[in-house]
């Protein structure tokens, strides 16, 4: 009895939904503070410190584990969602042919389902431009260069395009045609197959491109406009869904309280707007300084 | 106030049994003191239905005074009318202006099938409570002084609070996912604050959800209608207790 409880009663999978939900809200937070170095640092060193960050978000062990964990919660917070969806119509056959679910219910908690069925569409495509982009596209990735001025010995200025690398490496690597570049990041000489260093993956460039500022003359999305529109509606829709979507998780999850919940309650208001207004302010202001 | 005469036009679900099927019917209703109950202007639609030769409406009701539980109606879109914490009995026609268009529809959910017009079988309540078994404690007979089990106040008043479910159904009904969460829950609390209750309370809280499940009655999403809707004001601290009390039973019964 208990065994099946836990797996497949009503009860059960809304605390799935409750324990998957907040763990995503968690990812949320972490995945805000990562962009965010996309408009507080400027320049070379803001493309830097997202590249580290990129790099270091794609090799990190326990950063893997979390990723897995965030992966497996979106699926299942998906398809769970889904299964209660399909269970919740199938309870109410014929429906009524006057209602007024307005004068007793938010909008927002009624349109739960649709709303997340729009965020993951959301998240397919996210994940396909930058995320599939850095792990995965055949087309390699552009590797983070940078340019630095100089004289040379009879006093003329001159520049060199040197790439910017992770592991130590005795001097600059200029990008020539004696280096080329193996499985994606990795630096070699030419002539004697030695790897010379690691070069990192531009990943600030192409969040830069997509949302249509040219770094270095790149060229840019020529839909940029269209993408940072869609970017900032997804916010608005995981704003109406985090809005019913936090303090639900608490109530079903059985933490309802006169003392906390009136808190728990303000706190998911303030945490709805504030997160997704966080996100949509990053590619309007990228779009803003092209 | 002075009591008025108002006319309405009527739009009530007609249906002639369970496996047919219905369709909303309109009827012009004059005269309607403003004084009457919701209730008491279905029956005056009746007489002039029967005076027509035409089939009454067939409904619910019982007590006529907002403690039965049997007056399921959906009044305009919302279960008993709208007016809140009233039964469809507690309904008057006041509510109502001269003129207006009022639908009548039978609660809504595949654990309530219609049986007739208006009529729905709420059995599956029962079945419910049924599920939830006996409370094992003598509470007749030779029993304790009542002062000898000590209970705090606040959880007396909590358990009578949701003791006070009369089983209507318009949780059910005004749910978009027809989830009688608000209903389980406030019966596995009534029992589950006292501590005659607490003998049996895994048990009961495991039985009764897949009672509901079985049912098939829908999920709850918090949208919080049913404790807008309840007739007895039943708070959704109900549904997370019983939340709470289905973990503990499930991680721990055996």
């Amino acid at each position: 009895m208990s065994k099946s409880a836990i797996l497949s009663s009503s009860i059960a999978k809304k605390y799935w939904m409750a324990i998957t939900g907040l763990f995503l809200c968690l990812f949320l937070v972490g995945h805000l503070l990562g962009n965010l170095q996309l408009i507080f640092k400027t320049g070379e060193e803001g493309r830097r410190a997202f590249n580290e960050y990129a790099y270091f978000m794609t090799h990190n062990i326990f950063i893997k584990v979390l990723s897995y964990a965030t992966y497996i919660s979106i699926l299942f917070h998906s398809a769970d969602g889904l299964m209660l969806a399909i269970q919740n119509k199938k309870a109410r056959p014929v429906n009524y042919v006057y209602n007024n679910p307005s004068a007793n219910s938010s909008a927002a908690s009624r349109k739960m389902a649709v709303l997340g069925s729009a965020i993951l569409i959301f998240i397919v495509l996210h994940m396909a431009n930058f995320w599939w982009k850095m792990k995965y596209s055949s087309d390699p990735m552009p590797i983070h260069t940078y340019v630095v001025s100089s004289t040379d010995q009879t006093g003329q200025p001159k520049t060199d395009t040197l790439y910017y690398t992770h592991t130590p490496s005795l001097q600059p690597i200029p990008t020539n045609p004696m280096i080329v570049v193996k499985n994606g990041t990795e630096l070699y000489f030419k002539d004697v197959n030695v790897k010379v260093g690691d070069a990192y993956k531009d990943l600030h460039k192409i969040v830069m491109a997509f949302f249509g500022k040219s770094v270095n003359g790149a060229p840019t999305n020529e839909y940029a406009l269209f993408a940072v529109i869609l970017y900032v509606l997804a916010m608005a829709v995981l704003s109406f869904h985090l809005i019913h979507g936090f303090s639900s998780a608490f109530q079903t999850l059985g933490l309802n309280h006169k003392k906390y919940t009136p808190s728990i309650q303000v706190f998911g208001k303030i945490f709805a707007i504030i997160v997704p207004a966080g996100f949509a302010i990053i590619p309007v202001l990228i779009f803003l300084s092209r | 106030m002075a009591s008025k005469f108002i006319n309405i036009s009527l739009k009530v679900w007609r249906q002639k049994n369970a496996n047919a099927k219905g369709a909303i019917e309109t009827y012009k209703l004059d005269n309607v003191s403003t004084d009457s109950s919701f209730l008491e202007m279905m029956d005056q639609l009746n007489e002039q239905l029967i005076n027509e030769r035409k089939e009454p409406v067939a409904f619910d009701h019982d007590c006529r005074e907002g403690i039965c539980g049997s007056c399921s109606m959906y009044i305009n879109g919302r279960a008993h009318g709208p007016e809140t914490g009233t039964t469809t009995c507690q309904l008057h026609m006041r509510s109502f202006n001269d003129g207006d268009t009022v639908y009548v529809e039978p609660w809504r959910a595949k654990a309530f099938p219609v049986i007739k017009d208006l009529v729905v079988d709420r059995s599956a309540f029962d079945r419910i409570q049924q599920a939830g078994g006996f409370v094992s404690v003598n509470t007749s007979g030779r029993t304790m002084d009542a002062n000898a089990t000590p209970i705090p106040k606040d959880d007396a008043d909590k358990a009578f609070e949701a003791a006070a479910c009369i089983g209507c159904g318009a949780c059910v009904a005004t749910c978009k996912n027809s989830s009688a969460m608000l209903f389980v829950g406030a019966k596995v609390s009534q029992y589950a604050l006292l501590p005659q209750g607490k003998v049996e309370a895994k048990d009961r809280v495991l039985n009764m959800v897949r009672q509901m499940d079985e049912e098939g009655f829908g999920n709850c999403t918090n949208t919080g209608a049913c404790e807008v809707e309840c007739p007895k004001g039943i708070s959704l601290e109900n549904i997370a207790r019983m939340n709470r009390e289905f973990l503990k039973a499930a991680l721990s019964a055996e």
